[in-house]
């Protein structure tokens, strides 16, 4: 690990005063830096710990919720409004790493995870173009089981390995920020980027900014919403496909749908495309396989990972027609 | 700058890059917790701050000023062990042994989150107060602790027969 | 022949031609277990009861000492730096910067490393270590991906750590042959196994499997795998004056003394390895080049070294088990008789190891077929050495055989039992040698009534339930019974009557103190607390190995042998006054603290009584085993009758365990307790071989890139159901305490059963290891 100067941020704007050297990263857990940073993957000469701050999950008047960037996974997962009104959140947070793990990480950090690739964790022996730019990428060619099939580009096929940011997406998150230039906020689908020709950024923060809380808009078919996650072992392992899906039915109709997918892109992965074939369609099984199948028509296969699409459309279908089931 | 350990307020390192589970290990010679991966991957390094497990190898000790630790070696030692340290030897959960202070730290804080209510992935009812304390919930919430030898069985029926009367009574009491 | 040579020939199976012959055809009177230890006889004493460990309260308060954890005087932190190349030259070391780093205290390369020979390869030698042959840090040259080729040392690990990071080296890489494939298309050697070449043919199997009437002829491939135990690879090491004292985790304490004694041409007993806990070994913990490199840091330092391997560490210099590609092919008559068995493939290897994953031995005593034809073939790759692994062979050989097993059975519509009876042998299908003890029919009835099989269906994908379809399935699991030359033990006892047993053999989890504690106690007629096991220690008698199943008989003998001196020591002290005057050594039996008259009980001296009468303080008696003639007298197995079942997920594929029964035929158990948990252990490794576990080599550039317990997947609490183990109990009368190994059974068969399982259910038949889901959806 690169030696580093370690300070503590009393409140946020502490915090940002602090980060003015755009190499220094904030720390939350640490359950993803700190090993990133043991790999000398990540460098930074400064951390500004914020772990501390904004630790509260806060009930607003509208019926949504405001959860601070600090709250621990296990502390969200086990809110009793995130249990009853948005439970496709507290399951793909317990769905994800072990006890242990939620108990370190924070929500901010949880967001700002970096992609398990094994050429990306690889410092001393492979190329990636995500840790070092124009470098290369090993992974088109090599063990990319586990990568995209969705918005990958010639120079990264990444996945990024969020459960919560996936029921995030799909429950219309959205990300609040402070920076230098003051506050600014969007939806969590949005904060994540495509890899295109700069894989090495990872989402649209700026240097220096801070995620400070994420909101939850009130969404009351979100109480009907679930979480799926298929990995090789039982727990304990990062999901080859995951599906976060709310499905509002009424008069046999579907009045309203959101899906996410996770283990299959470069960011939790809006399905906008299967939500458009299913509104306003009939929660039958044959509309859900069609919803998935037009999120993945464009889906791209490598070498290695081509079950994906089979696996993401199966998923997809399985839990909508769970959620149908539910409602019915 | 200090930290509770086992009771005792010892000082935090100079050296923000040491772990909390190498100020236990190098620094305090505690080396009951145990170091399987350094990267957050197996559990042995599994300790309880302030109650709660955590994995000290992803911990810097910096970052736990003013909290309070707890090792194997605060649960108990040989002569007067831990009930759940006891059960684990009664029920052979454990085979090399260097998995079992993580397995054990770790169960007692899984525990507490169950005896506070909070779901696990295999919670059928999310909207339930009250975690039922089956063989699966168990195997879930303990998946963070990986074994080698196999001692998977042992430490399940450890853990069932240290906690699972008393949430058994705190289910009658409801 | 001195003791030494013998030793080694009988360890590279040297011992085949008129020797083997005569060992084969002596009377069994002759034989090492000719006459039943007398032990097995003995029904009430301590073996057999489920006794907690001793070690218990120690390792579950984190007191028990692991490797890492010796602190010493002045000692400083090392960290490796790993070569990401496969093959080729350093042109440029450059350490400046790393030096300069704060708390450095040095930074070794082969330019400064002290000059050591090579060490020597295991199975070279009777006490040969090495994991492979190759030089240590010795030269300019690269010779796989991930060879160390600087070691830091500084203050702290942080410093070590960092200071890794800025050691600058420029490569000049050149073409490896690391590709399986393309090794494969060069050519492959037969390939060799403790000394014997891994091809044996009985009549015209070829023919035979041509002219069966029913055939099946199938491919089977198995990854590599890594031993993965919690505890890092570890060494403290110190240099007290010539004297290299090194606390290692390690499964061959005096080998390992040995061997680095060679490498830096000393005295072995100038080299004092100790072991007394071993997080785990598998295999794994043998000699490579930690310990190695931290006695040459040690010494360019002056300073005690503790070098801890990353997790990546050790997957890039501790070896695994090798990739397999086999075919089974098997012919049957149509009632299942068995006329031809062909088993063969190619494994890979390096030049600089003598170990090939001998995937046919399990076959050779398996099953009553009328001709055979088995082989195995090697290529051999620029990678690091592959190396043992909990049941090198017979892991991967029985998914192959067992899984062809079933297919047979589908292809005749018999019960994959029933066809496994059919083809029950008399003798040793292959050596022809009677077996000493084989029970695996019972085993069969006994698991199948448990497990409840007559509910299994014969015909594939009919059980649902919801979404997921459920199938039951079975293999046999079976691994030979070792037991190694060169065990040797002390027994002392104290004038207070309390014994010592010492004897450099090991403790990795399997219970060692523990069981030998029951099994020295029963011998002497002690008590359990009159008895102390010592052991992990270099300096004690024996060249025991923690492998092949075989230190509980190689102790047992040992024991045995030590017992037998201590008798005669003991009548010779006792003199002319005792109740035992006049008695020979072999009239006499260990009894109630002291000895009595075999036949006679009531004849009889304590120890304490015969000692005080002689005024000494203690008797101590040092004695060797015999040499290990009986597996070549007799045909030795254990063997166990798997049973899983297994749930597989309509939509997503996955594949989960639900149950799983293993029956055993493993001799008598010494303790049921430990045992369980061997057997268990066994088979929870075995489902992460069927189910998930791969280490991923590059064969672009000959790396392992799952170096990590995050992305090598593990069985997790949650992927482990319960598991139920029942055994036969019934005593090999040829063996130390009628027992045998069960260490590493319980990982044969286990691949097999689970694929069985997953066939019943899904009616899709997977070949190639680890099945994931993405092969069932």
């Amino acid at each position: 690990m690169t030696p580093f100067r370690y300070s503590r941020a009393t409140d946020v704007a502490d915090a940002i005063r602090q980060s003015g050297d755009c190499n220094t990263r904030y720390l939350g857990g640490g359950t993803n830096l700190v090993d990133l940073m043991r790999e000398t993957v990540e460098r930074p000469e400064a951390l500004v710990d914020v772990s501390g701050l904004s630790r509260d999950i806060e009930e607003l008047p509208d019926g949504g919720l405001l959860i601070g960037a600090g709250v621990r996974n296990t502390a969200l997962a086990e809110h009793r409004s995130v249990r009853t009104r948005y439970p496709a959140l507290s399951r793909a947070i317990l769905a994800g790493a072990s006890a242990q793990i939620r108990n370190m990480a924070t929500v901010g950090g949880n967001l700002l995870q970096r992609t398990r690739c094994a050429y990306f964790y690889d410092d001393d022996g492979s190329r990636c173009n995500k840790r070092l730019p124009g470098q290369g990428c090993d992974a088109l060619e090599g063990f990319n089981r586990n990568h995209a099939i969705l918005g990958a580009s010639p120079s990264c096929v990444a996945v990024h390995p969020s459960d919560m940011a996936v029921a995030l997406a799909a429950l219309d998150g959205v990300v609040h920020l402070h920076g230098a230039r003051g506050e600014r906020s969007f939806p969590v689908a949005d904060l994540h980027r495509l890899p295109g020709d700069r894989p090495d950024v990872d989402t649209l923060l700026e240097p220096g900014e801070l995620i400070t809380a994420i909101e939850l808009p009130p969404l009351p078919f979100a109480a009907r919403s679930t979480y799926r996650k298929v990995r090789d072992r039982s727990s304990y392992a990062f999901a080859l496909v995951s599906v976060a899906a709310l499905l509002d039915v009424e008069d046999g109709r579907i009045r309203d749908v959101r899906i996410a997918l996770g283990g299959v892109a470069h960011k939790p992965w809006r399905a906008f495309k299967a939500e458009e074939v299913l509104r306003g369609g009939p929660p039958r099984a044959a509309a859900f396989t069609a919803a998935a199948d037009a999120e993945l028509a464009d889906a791209k296969p490598l070498a290695g990972n081509g079950f994906k699409i089979e696996l993401a459309r199966r998923t997809i279908a399985a839990v909508l027609g769970e959620l149908a089931g539910e409602t019915a | 700058m200090t930290i509770t350990v086992n009771g005792a307020a010892v000082s935090l390192p100079n050296d923000p890059r040491v772990s909390l589970l190498d100020l236990l290990r190098e620094d305090l010679h505690l080396p009951g917790t145990k170091k399987g991966c350094n990267q957050g991957a197996c559990g042995a390094c599994t300790v309880l701050v302030d109650g709660e497990r955590i994995l000290s190898c992803l911990a810097l000790a910096v970052q736990f000023e003013g909290r309070s630790v707890t090792t194997i070696e605060g649960l108990g030692m040989p002569g007067a062990l831990h009930p759940l340290q006891a059960a684990f030897v009664e029920h052979d959960g454990f085979q090399c042994g260097y998995c079992t202070p993580g397995q054990i730290c770790s169960a007692i804080g899984m525990a507490e989150e169950i005896r506070r209510g909070v779901p696990s992935h295999v919670t059928s009812d999310l909207s339930s107060e009250t975690i039922a304390l089956s063989r699966d919930e168990l195997r879930e919430r303990m998946s963070g602790n990986l074994c080698r030898c196999g001692a998977h069985n042992g430490i399940i029926d450890a853990i069932a027969e240290t906690f699972a009367p008393k949430t058994a009574l705190a289910e009658a009491a409801e | 022949m001195s003791i030494l040579k013998d030793a080694k020939d009988l360890l590279q199976g040297a011992v085949q031609g008129a020797m083997g012959k005569a060992v084969a055809i002596a009377p069994d009177s002759w034989m090492p277990g000719g006459e039943p230890d007398p032990l097995i006889a003995m029904r009430h004493g301590h073996v057999g009861r489920p006794h907690s460990r001793i070690d218990g309260p120690l390792k579950v308060s984190g007191s028990a000492p692991f490797a890492a954890e010796f602190p010493m005087e002045g000692m400083a932190y090392a960290s490796l730096v790993f070569s990401p190349i496969a093959k080729g030259r350093i042109l440029e070391i450059d350490t400046t910067s790393a030096e300069a780093a704060p708390g450095v205290l040095a930074v070794m390369t082969y330019v400064n490393a002290p000059r050591i020979s090579p060490p020597p390869v295991f199975l070279s030698g009777a006490k040969a270590a090495g994991g492979d042959d190759l030089p240590v840090m010795q030269e300019d040259v690269v010779r796989w991906n991930g060879e160390p080729v600087a070691v830091v040392l500084a203050e702290t690990q942080e410093q070590a750590d960092h200071a890794r990071s800025l050691v600058h080296i420029v490569y000049e890489a050149r073409r490896a042959l690391i590709d399986f494939a393309e090794a494969k298309a060069a050519g492959s050697r037969t390939a060799v196994f403790m000394g014997e070449p891994l091809h044996l043919e009985i009549g015209d199997a070829d023919k035979a499997l041509a002219d069966a009437p029913v055939r099946i002829d199938s491919s089977y491939s198995t990854p590599r795998h890594n031993h993965n135990a919690i505890e890092l690879h570890a060494v403290t090491a110190a240099w007290e004056g010539d004297t290299l004292r090194i606390h290692d985790a390690s499964q061959l304490v005096a080998h390992t003394a040995w061997s680095i004694a060679q490498m830096f041409g000393i005295d072995e007993k100038q080299v004092v390895i100790t072991s007394p806990f071993v997080g785990g070994g598998f295999g794994g913990k043998c000699l490579w080049q930690h310990q190695v490199l931290a006695s040459m840091a040690a010494k360019l330092a002056g300073r005690p070294v503790r070098l801890v391997l990353s997790r990546e560490g050790v997957y890039r210099i501790v070896g695994g088990r090798s990739p397999t590609e086999q075919r089974v092919a098997l012919g049957a008559d149509r009632e299942g008789r068995l006329k031809a068995l062909v088993h063969s493939g190619t494994t890979a290897k390096t030049a600089s190891n003598m170990m090939a994953e001998p995937f046919i031995v399990a076959t050779k005593s398996a099953y009553a077929s009328e001709t055979f034809k088995l082989d195995v073939r090697a290529v051999e790759l620029d990678m690091l050495a592959n190396t043992f692994m909990r049941a090198p062979g017979e892991a991967v050989g029985t998914f192959a055989l067992e899984s062809a097993m079933d297919e047979l059975a589908e292809a005749l519509g018999i019960d994959p039992i029933e066809l496994r009876m059919r083809n029950e042998p008399e003798k040793d299908p292959t050596s022809g040698l009677p077996f000493s003890s084989r029970n695996v029919t019972e085993a069969w009835r006994a698991g199948a009534q448990r497990f409840g099989w007559d509910r299994r269906d014969l015909v594939p994908r009919m059980v649902r339930d919801g979404e997921w379809l459920v199938g039951m399935g079975c293999a046999t699991g079976t691994y030979p019974y070792y037991r190694m030359p060169g065990g040797a033990a002390r027994i002392t006892i104290t004038s207070g009557g309390h014994a010592t047993v010492d004897i450099a053999a090991h403790e990795m989890g399997m219970g060692t103190a523990t069981a030998q504690t029951q099994v020295a106690a029963d011998r002497l007629g002690l008590a359990m607390d009159e008895v102390t096991f010592r052991y992990g220690d270099s300096t004690l008698p024996g060249v025991v190995l923690a492998g092949g199943s075989q230190q509980t008989a190689s102790i047992g003998a040992a024991v045995s042998a030590a017992h037998g001196a201590l008798v005669k020591e003991l009548l010779k002290i006792a003199g002319n006054d005792s109740p035992l005057a006049g008695l020979k050594p072999d009239e006499v039996a260990s009894r109630d603290g002291g000895l009595c008259k075999r036949d006679e009980p009531e004849r009889h001296e304590t120890y304490v009584s015969i000692l005080g009468r002689a005024r000494q303080a203690s008797v101590s008696v040092e004695a060797e085993a015999p040499m290990p003639l009986e597996t070549q007298h007799w045909s030795m197995h254990s063997h166990a009758a798997m049973f899983c079942e297994v749930r597989v997920n309509t939509v997503t594929g996955e594949p989960r365990v639900s149950r799983f029964l293993g029956s055993f035929d493993c001799g008598r158990i010494l303790n049921p307790k430990t045992a369980t948990s061997q057997f268990r252990g066994g088979i929870i490794m075995g489902l992460g071989l069927a189910l998930m576990e791969e280490t991923q080599f590059d064969e672009r550039k000959g790396r392992v890139m799952n170096p990590s317990l995050s992305e090598y997947h593990v069985p997790v609490h949650m992927d482990v159901p319960e598991i139920d183990v029942i055994w036969t109990d019934i005593p090999d009368p040829h063996t130390p305490m009628g027992a045998r190994g069960i260490g590493e059974i319980g990982i044969t068969g286990t691949a097999a059963a689970v694929a069985n399982a997953i066939y019943n259910a899904t009616g899709r038949r997977v070949r190639d290891l680890p099945i994931t889901l993405d092969k069932l959806l």
